[in-house]
Parts: C-alpha cells; structure tokens; sequence
C-alpha cells in the first residue's frame, strides 16, 4: 500500500496542464471543456463501435483516456450501451458483416444523437475501400456528422473531433 | 524432424528462416500430419488457391512447424472440390477449413462441422470470392444468415448472448454462454464480423503495395505483420536486406511487444478492479508511443518496416535516447510488477482464472504467448529464428499454470526480455545501409515469412503472380489456434471473470477474420 501511494504522489498530475508546451492539446482541452459544460452539461456520453477497423483506432481511443489527454476528466465518458449514448463514434470501413449490427446500434442510440467516423476507413474505406465484404465509408451506412482523418487519428485528432461534433449538435 | 522424414520431395525455400516446400497427393495428405504431429510438429495454418487463371484448378496447402523449420506442402486438386479433412490430427484445423469452405467452395471430406464460419451472409453459399472468376465487388446478398450455435440443455441453463458490438472498446465478435448460475457451462464463439475481404484486396497488390495493407490486417501487430510479409516478399526476390535494416526492425517488433504488453497489463489489472495498474502501465505506453512517434514517424510504428529493408534511421543521439528509455522503463516495471505480484485482492482475481493444463494446450495447439503460459515453450525467435534472433540468444518465456496469473508473468518475463534485446539491439547496430530494394520478383513462384509477434508466430504465404504482382497471399494470425482455446479456459468459470481471462488471450478479431 505504501508503495501505491508513494507511486501516485511521485507520478503526481500527467494529464497536461494549461501551461504545457502542447498547445494543440492545451486548446482543445479547454474548449472541450466549455463546450461540454454549456451543451451536455458536463455528462456526454459516448458509445463506440467498431464496424470493422484492424484494430488500429481503437488503441488510440484507450489512449484518449489515459492520464495524458483524460478525456473523462472532461466530463466524457465512454458507456456500455447505446441507449446510454449521445455520441457514436464508429471506426473501420463497415464490413458487410457488421452493417446489421451498425444500423441496429444507431437506432438504439437516442435523439438528439451524434455521429463521428474515426480514422481514414471510416471517413473513406481507406485502404479497404468498397468490395464483396465492405461497405466502405461510415457514411454509407448511417449519417455521419464529423469525420476524422488519419491512421489512426492521434488521441489529439479524437479529441478535436469530438469537439467539433458538440458544436454541430448545438 | 528433418524433410526426410515426411517421406515427400521438400525443396528448400530461399529466405531468412529455414523452410522446405513441396507437392504431394491426397493419400499422403493427412498421413504427413499425422507424422508431423508424431513428431512434435505444429501446425502452422491451412490455406486454398484458385490457380485457374494459370491452366490448373484449385489447390489446398498446409504449413507446420517441426525441429527448427518450416515445412510446406501443396496438394492440386485438379477439378476435385474435396481433400482429406485435417482436424481429427490437428483440432485447429477446424476452423480453418471451414474458412477454406466459405472463402473458396473447397471442404474437407469427412468434416463434421460444416457450418459457415467467415460467410455470415454477405455473399451466398455457393460463391466463393477467393475464386479467380469473382468480382472484388461482387454484389453478394447483403442477408445475414442465423448461425447454429450448439444447443446447450438442462436444468436452469440459461444462454447469454454477447456481441458483436461489445460493451467495452475492443473490436467485434459474438460470444455465446451457457450458464448455471453465474457458472458458465459452455462458451461457443462466433467471429468474422470484420471479415473485410483482405485476402482478395492482397491479389489487387503488387508486392510493393500490398505492404501497405499488410500493415492493417491487425493494426496492434503492423510491425510482426509487415515483416512477415517483407520477409516472403525477400524471399521469392532472392534478396537479403541490409544487416542494420534487420537489427532496427527486430528493435521495433521488440518495442511492439513491450509496448501491447504494457497496455495488456494494465488493463488486465483495471479489469481485476486495480485502476491504479491501468494508469500507471498506461503513462508508460503513451511515453512510448511518443517516442515511436518523434523517432520513427508513428506512434505504432506503421509503415515502417518495408520489402527490402526499413523507412527510417537511428541516429546516435537517438540510440543514446532509447537507452535511457530503457533504463527507465526497465525499473519502472520492476516496481510495478512487485506491486501486482504483493497485491492480495489482484492475486485472488488472477490465479485459477481461466486454466488452460499444459496438456489441454498441446491437444488443442494453443501457442504464442498463450501457449507459452501452458508450458508450451515454442518461440518464433528461439525455435525458427531469422537474424538477428539467432545472435541475441533470446530466452522464451515459459509458465505451466496456465491461468490468468501465468499470462500476466509471461507478460512481465517478456517485458524485460524485450529490453535486453533492445539494449543488445542498440549496442550492436551495424553497417549504415538500411534498404536494399528487392527489384522484380519471378512468377510462380513461393515465399513464407514468420516472425514472434507480440501475441504469437505470424505467418505469411506468398504465391506469385506475373509482372511483380500477388496471386495469392494468406497472412495466418495465432488467435486461429488459439481462439477455441478460450472457449475451454472459461469453462466452470463465473461469467463476470469472462472479461478478466478474455483480455489475458487478448487475441486479435480483424488478424483473423481478414
């Protein structure tokens, strides 16, 4: 025990504070932040599905939480259902096999609700484009309110985007 | 077990590890595995072909793992549909088959589980999209169809399904419980919800391009990926790429595993109710991906390991740089493991979690890190080891409880392994040349590549086709062998331990459903 303790104080804050050489992330912290007091009231929820991604995505959205960039501590919170969800963000081209599972995921997920495709296959189909298995982009499947390029988007790039679909949904 | 022993013609196969091919027939088909498995042999993956487009039919072929080699063997099918069913000697032939079956309309005579298993309708039962004659972007039909999962009865069973879309991040797949109780009686899988049609993409690719997307079958694994490929694409080149290029893309599969190790450890202690372990492992994973970031252009290192050698150099400062990063995580981890390891509440959820018996593991075939916390002590880079493996004496790590606690210390053992690698790695970096591009490749002809990845052997098989191209590529994921496994690891345990001994397979949804 007092190992754990004397490993929290050490480690002290990471999550970057205001005067942190990162000014990218400094901005979208603190805009984050209003946005998300103003509009949803410090609850935004979010509920993401992978419609078919390598996998590359989904490390960068663990990374959005961790201590660095603490999207939680912003008062967003990713959920276990979409019936608890505001925001659905959606990785991968959609694979014909998860298509069903997409549109069913999206009408569980009550109005007013928000769409964001993460990641160069959501916004395009990237490199997996359309075939016998892929619908390709996210958009062809619900509609999508932000698309973040990148592979993967940084944690930065998630943040910003979820910043920017706050701003439609006001 | 030498190639003589298979009682085949086995030629070798240029490369960087040892490996042998071969064409035989069906009567020798399954008897070879049999010998094979009577040796000690693993079975690496099976795989089809449509060689119609060159004057042949369709054709089956098998790779195992013996005494230090590959061996490969092809079996033509001419216009035959069926060849001799592999899974009574290989149990995690199974799944493979059926993938055969769905990919290719080939099935394995005498099979007993027909039922599709990438197929979940997107295209009908009898097309096959791995065949030369179907579109890329064949219409299909867009119906999925309901799967048979096996019907589990009694007194207070009841069935819980799970999936595809999770309540947690992690990628999509269907989990079917039966339980008693919170007990679960039975566990059945059902995967291929990413199937993305990566296979049929590849034979799109030249062998320059298909790079790219060999990077992205499992995208925590780009770097064991994209060296598999690189390593059959150098092999049917007949090049060999420079000593440094080899030595940085061994410091980057090593930075891979320590990294996915990091963040396995992590979340395994979180999933025990131990949120101090996920913050802390992950402030230590993000230091290195930014690291990755700023020295070789990508936080998971993506694209940088190509045909013919690396993108991207150390230079001294650097190698000073990741020397100290070494040494700080080194000691980083140390505290951290003693920690986990005096942690009574952690300990309780982790040991007897999720027992795969060393003997169970050796029937079953489970391998890679899984395998190697079952006393199955097989490691790409100690028992098929391509340079610079084969000069670092790498020590594999080796446990036989075969629960959640040994998976977590197969993780740490490796951890610090990896950083003695790296410090070795970086000591020896040799010559200044990093790419020897590999130029054009013959038609027809074989290549394999295999490389340790952070979750176990990755496998490539490379057929070529004419003017540098891809006639049929099949990338072979571990979770293919290991994924049934899980199924038997949960049995008589209590479905909320379900995430907990899940997450210490960690196996890969999209490596595997292509």
């Amino acid at each position: 025990m007092q190992e754990i303790l004397r490993l929290i104080i050490a480690k002290g804050l990471r999550t970057e504070p205001a005067p942190e050489p990162d000014p990218a992330l400094l901005a979208t912290t603190r805009r984050l932040g209003e946005e998300v007091r103003r509009c949803f009231n410090g609850a935004l929820t979010i509920r993401h599905v992978d419609a078919g991604s390598c996998n590359g995505c989904e490390l960068e959205i663990h990374a959005v939480n961790n201590p660095f960039y603490n999207l939680e501590g912003l008062g967003i919170r990713f959920v276990a259902s979409p019936r608890h969800a505001d925001v659905l963000l959606v990785t991968g081209p959609v694979s014909r096999h998860m298509e069903e599972a997409l549109r069913r995921t999206y009408e569980a997920t009550p109005d007013p609700k928000l769409v964001v495709a993460l990641g160069d296959c959501g916004c395009t189909g990237g490199v997996f484009g359309e075939s016998y298995a892929s619908c390709g982009r996210v958009s062809n499947v619900i509609p999508v309110d932000v698309a973040v390029p990148g592979c993967p988007p940084s944690p930065l790039a998630i943040m910003r985007g979820i910043l920017t679909a706050i701003a439609i949904g006001r | 077990m030498n190639p003589e022993t298979l009682t085949i013609g086995l030629n070798p196969l240029p490369g960087a590890i040892p490996a042998w091919h071969g064409e035989t027939y069906a009567l020798k088909w399954d008897q070879t595995a049999q010998r094979v498995r009577g040796h000690g042999g693993f079975l690496v993956s099976v795989w089809g072909s449509d060689d119609s487009d060159r004057g042949q039919g369709c054709a089956m072929h098998v790779a195992y793992a013996a005494s230090g080699a590959l061996a490969c063997l092809s079996l033509p099918l001419g216009q035959h549909r069926t060849y001799p069913d592999l899974s009574p000697v290989y149990p995690a032939a199974v799944r493979m088959q059926r993938a055969v079956k769905d990919l290719l309309g080939l099935q394995a005579s005498g099979s007993r589980d027909t039922r599709p298993w990438l197929r979940h309708g997107a295209w009908a039962a009898g097309e096959a999209p791995l065949r030369k004659d179907y579109a890329i972007d064949g219409a299909g039909t867009r119906r999925s169809e309901p799967y048979a999962f096996v019907p589990v009865s009694g007194d207070g069973v009841h069935e819980i399904p799970v999936g595809p879309v999770h309540a947690g991040t992690i990628e999509p797949g269907h989990f079917r419980f039966h339980a008693v109780g919170e007990r679960i009686l039975r566990l059945e899988a059902r995967l291929g919800y990413t199937h993305k049609g990566v296979e049929k993409l590849l034979e799109t690719c030249t062998l320059d391009s298909g790079a790219r997307l060999a990077g992205r079958i499992s995208g925590d694994s780009t770097v064991a990926y994209t060296w598999a490929y690189s390593m059959a694409v150098e092999g049917v080149s007949r090049i060999e790429p420079p000593a440094r290029a080899i030595w940085l893309r061994a410091l980057l599969l090593e930075r891979e595993r320590i990294a996915n190790h990091l963040g396995d450890l992590g979340a395994l202690g979180n999933d025990a109710g131990f949120a101090f372990g996920l913050t802390q492992f992950s402030l230590l994973k993000e230091d290195m991906l930014r690291v990755n970031e700023s020295l070789f252009g990508h936080r998971y290192l993506m694209d940088v390991v190509i045909p013919g050698g690396v993108r991207g150099d150390l230079r001294a400062g650097d190698i000073d740089r990741l020397r100290r990063e070494a040494d700080t995580l080194g000691r980083a981890i140390a505290a951290l493991r003693a920690i986990y390891d005096e942690h009574a509440g952690l300990q309780d959820r982790f040991i007897k979690a999720g027992i795969v018996t060393p003997g169970l593991a050796l029937t079953l075939g489970l391998w890679g890190l899984a395998g190697r916390a079952s006393g199955m002590a097989w490691d790409a880079r100690v028992d098929l080891p391509c340079r610079p493996y084969d000069e670092l004496s790498v020590r594999a790590a080796v446990r036989r409880n075969g629960d959640v606690a040994a998976r977590v210390n197969v993780r740490f053992d490796e951890v610090f392994e990896s950083l003695r690698i790296t410090r070795l790695l970086l000591d020896g970096l040799p010559g200044t040349a990093i790419c020897t591009p590999p130029g054009q490749a013959p038609d027809r002809a074989f290549g394999v590549g295999m490389v340790e990845g952070w979750r176990g052997p990755v496998f490539i098989a490379l057929h070529t086709g004419a003017a540098n191209r891809i006639h049929r590529l099949h990338p072979h994921d571990p979770s293919w062998q290991n994924w049934p496994v899980l199924e038997h690891a949960v049995m008589g345990n209590i479905v909320p331990d379900f995430p907990l001994i899940n997450k210490s397979f960690n196996l890969a949804y999209s490596g595997h459903d292509l």
